[in-house]
């Protein structure tokens, strides 16, 4: 598989990433290369290999259910740029 | 119901939009931790309807997104991003609006009475997508179906599926084809829209999320939980129609919702008469409840208040009448029935000789009810009594025992004829 102009233009716009027009050359030949190892990958036979969830053979631990985390409402509110009513302001996300 | 699965596995679904800001949502797909299962409802009919359980998983919920009167910005609440929600997925078992609706209560009832959601729609506590699809009568294949988003009631849930049955089947018979999407619901205009959007589909890109573990519950851990669980509202619900003689519907109404089946329980200890309970609990209860849209755990009048008023009514002290006009002091004011009933002299007349003399005067009164009465065939009276009761409870303010009334009245006046 390989990936051409408008693919990566694509990629980036459902990663919200902003590319400028000269460097999208760059990143197809880096995504292609990524792609390259990925077809190494898929080649092997994974035939009577159960799927693996996680890399390490262990189980969640679990916890009781109590608030951990301290809330920091006023710090977390300060990094937005607009606030209003204690909503976090966005661009109008619906027509 | 549905059973636990031993293993789950947690994965990422990635999107991208301001309600959740890490960029992705935990949640589970091909590991889910509740199995398939089922779910009996009861149709119209009294029939029961199975409705399979695909799965249900966990997931993070996200935030919520206000679209108003933010000078053309989205305000974003985000409060609720990233806490655990259950999702519960049907199979397509459903055959009508109301079906719909006896599940989702089904549900409600299921987690309320659990203590593991408060069950309010309204605010979003619970929420539900529904999938609606027609198909022409004898065919086998279902249709394609549109998911319906922004459903906030079980009122809502009939009405928005029967909006959108009567869209498709329009636009079938049109000669138009139904397109699979996601519609919103405005129960303001009663119809459903297209959430159609100029972004393009999107590839979630699930993978096993790489933070978290797979979740294995063992044996042990289950069966704590099991030994835990309280009283699920069929068998409560079987219980109270064993019980306590209950019809199939009060107990249905009594048993959905844990809180109401605790205060009937109660109600009826104290007043050893479970019908009239129930019927004091759906009736001016529920009626006074909805009226200030409470939920019983808030009512003002408790379990032991209204159980004293109604020992009041079986002990003949007032009448069922009077019984209201107590329960609503008790609802605006408070006190116990009896502080009620001496302080504002409700006590019920059960003296002959005062009963005698406020008939009599009725059929003084009332010369020309009673010349029809007498020329009435025998077989009509028993309907014409009715307004000579109505008369002697108004002149007696309603404190007058009825059963004494109605056969001292029944005596005199056939006395006459």
């Amino acid at each position: 598989m390989s990936l051409d102009r408008s693919d990566v233009e694509r990629i980036a716009h459902l990663a919200r990433i902003a590319i400028d027009e000269h460097e999208v050359p760059e990143y197809t030949e880096s995504l292609n290369s990524i792609l390259t190892l990925i077809d190494q990958l898929q080649s092997t036979s994974t035939e009577g290999v159960e799927p693996l969830a996680h890399p390490m053979d262990a189980v969640q631990r679990l916890r009781v259910d109590e608030v951990t985390e301290p809330n920091q409402r006023e710090q977390l509110q300060a990094c937005a740029p607009a606030v209003e009513e204690g909503l976090f302001l966005v661009p109008k996300v619906i027509e | 119901m549905p059973r636990s699965a031993k293993r789950s596995v947690f994965e990422r679904k990635n999107y991208f939009y301001p309600d959740l800001p890490k960029g992705y949502q935990t949640t589970q797909l091909a590991e889910p931790i509740v199995g398939p299962g089922f779910i009996d409802i009861e149709t119209d009919d009294g029939a029961t309807r199975r409705v399979r359980i695909h799965h249900a998983h966990l997931e993070e919920d996200a935030g919520k997104s206000l679209h108003e009167d933010f000078h053309g910005m989205s305000g974003i609440d985000l409060n609720r991003a990233g806490t655990p929600l259950v999702e519960i997925v049907s199979e397509p078992d459903m055959r009508s609006s109301k079906e719909a609706a006896a599940y989702a209560r089904k549900i409600h009832a299921i987690v309320t009475t659990l203590g593991i959601c408060d069950g309010n729609m309204a605010e979003g506590s619970m929420r539900c997508d529904c999938n609606v699809s027609v198909r022409p009568k004898g065919q086998e294949a279902l249709g394609t179906r549109t998911e319906l988003k922004n459903i906030n009631s079980f009122r809502f849930i009939e009405r928005a599926i029967d909006t959108e049955v009567a869209r498709q089947i329009d636009l079938i018979e049109d000669g138009g084809r139904v397109i699979q999407e996601t519609r919103l619901y405005d129960p303001d205009k009663n119809e459903t829209r297209s959430m159609r959007s100029k972004e393009e589909a999107n590839d979630y890109r699930y993978f096993p999320c790489p933070d978290l573990l797979p979740v294995v519950i063992d044996d042990t851990y289950i069966d704590a939980i099991r030994a835990e669980l309280p009283e699920l509202p069929d068998a409560r619900r079987a219980r109270f129609i064993n019980e306590y003689g209950l019809s199939d519907y009060d107990a249905g109404v009594l048993s959905s919702d844990r809180a109401q089946a605790d205060y009937f329980e109660q109600v009826t200890k104290l007043t050893q008469n479970a019908k009239l309970s129930a019927n004091w609990i759906t009736g001016e209860l529920a009626r006074l409840l909805n009226q200030a849209d409470l939920s019983v755990k808030h009512s003002p009048v408790s379990a032991e208040q209204l159980a004293g008023l109604i020992n009041r009514i079986q002990d003949d002290t007032i009448t069922g009448k009077i019984a209201k006009t107590v329960f609503e002091i008790q609802w605006n004011e408070g006190g116990s029935a009896d502080e009620i009933i001496e302080a504002k002299g409700l006590k019920q007349v059960n003296d002959t000789g005062a009963i005698e003399t406020a008939i009599d005067q009725v059929i003084a009164q009332c010369t020309a009810q009673v010349e029809q009465y007498i020329a009435a065939e025998p077989d009509k009276r028993g309907k014409m009594l009715g307004f000579f009761m109505g008369q002697v409870m108004k002149l007696t303010q309603g404190k007058a025992n009825p059963g004494q009334v109605q056969g001292v009245l029944k005596q005199k006046l056939d006395k006459l004829c």
